[in-house]
């Protein structure tokens, strides 16, 4: 289940970030390793909400700072 | 020019909006005419833009309250499918001299027309970043430039506009949304009718080209901005005000 979501969070931000997959792993940052803005983040988000159907308030949103912090918090909000 | 667009018209049941909501759809463009309290003049405003071969629909919402600019921007998407242009133009005043504004008259104004602004624009992004594209247009006021007695809170709330228009203009510019206002000067209203002649020269004298402003120029310069011609346009206020501020 963990894998599964890790395999689609990472598909979208490849797509989304246009990064190397190997860069994409649980401990990168958005900000610092995949070189996403503050706004790229934002619509990240936006994408994993549609994907994941759910809804990350502001607050949540801004928790999530690695890829890791985004799958887990799908992983136990679903 | 802006067939297939879908506008979102705050405040569209009279006066300058009405007159924006008919000009954008007479070039084309889908219109959601929002109003607060008058259905049967928004409702005159879808027909009069379904007899020009347009979409339209009226739907209520207090642009002050989150939840009802939510529902509106929602209501929008599930209708027309997109929205390609916000006009922020709804707006109330509650005139009085510093010495005699009540804290409720200033709170009033600053939450429909600069909260609401803030709320409308914040709605709408999320579809707009989706689109990758979008036209925002905050109508100001030349008194949030040139200041005014007796408009302290409307004033705030306009220069506050110009300011948010310049942020926002520069926070959204990298998804290709660009965020415009317009400030019109004297128009010629229902209110500016019953003036006499002499406090109309009053005005004149003002106004460098010599006469009022109609809604349908600021609605002109609302088309210009919601429309690709102005793509290379973002974070500026255009005046419609026939040169009186400067």
């Amino acid at each position: 289940m963990a894998q599964e979501t890790f395999d689609r969070i990472k598909e979208i931000i490849v797509e989304r970030l246009d990064v190397d997959e190997a860069k994409v792993t649980e401990e990168a940052s958005f900000k610092d390793d995949l070189e996403a803005d503050s706004l790229d983040v934002v619509e990240l988000v936006m994408e994993l909400e549609d994907e994941f159907d759910m809804e990350i308030s502001d607050e949540d949103a801004e928790k999530i700072q690695t890829v890791g912090d985004a799958v887990n918090y799908i992983n136990s909000n679903q | 020019m802006l067939e297939g667009k879908v506008a979102l018209v705050t405040g569209a049941s009279r006066g300058i909006g009405r007159a924006i909501a008919l000009e954008l759809a007479q070039n084309g463009a889908n219109v959601v005419v929002n109003y607060a309290g008058s259905k049967s003049r928004a409702d005159a405003v879808v027909k009069e833009i379904e007899e020009l071969g347009q979409k339209a629909i009226a739907i209520q919402a207090n642009v002050s309250e989150v939840d009802n600019v939510k529902q509106l921007v929602k209501e929008t998407t599930e209708q027309f499918g997109s929205i390609d242009i916000l006009v922020n133009n709804a707006g109330i005043t509650r005139d009085n001299l510093l010495m005699r504004m009540k804290e409720s008259e200033f709170d009033d104004v600053i939450n429909t027309n600069l909260k609401g602004v803030f709320n409308c624009i914040k709605a709408v992004t999320r579809p707009m970043m989706k689109q990758r594209g979008g036209k925002i247009i905050n109508l100001t006021s030349v008194v949030g430039v040139s200041g005014n007695p007796g408009q302290t809170n409307y004033v705030a709330a306009k220069a506050g506009v110009i300011g948010m228009t310049k942020s926002v203009a520069k926070e959204l510019a990298s998804r290709h949304i660009n965020v415009n206002a317009v400030a019109p000067g004297f128009i010629s209203t229902d209110m500016t009718d019953e003036l006499s002649d002499e406090a109309k020269q009053g005005m004149y004298d003002l106004i460098p080209l010599n006469r009022l402003g109609e809604v349908e120029d600021v609605a002109r310069a609302v088309r210009f901005l919601a429309s690709n011609d102005s793509d290379y346009i973002t974070g500026q206020t255009i005046h419609v005000d026939g040169g009186m501020v400067m």
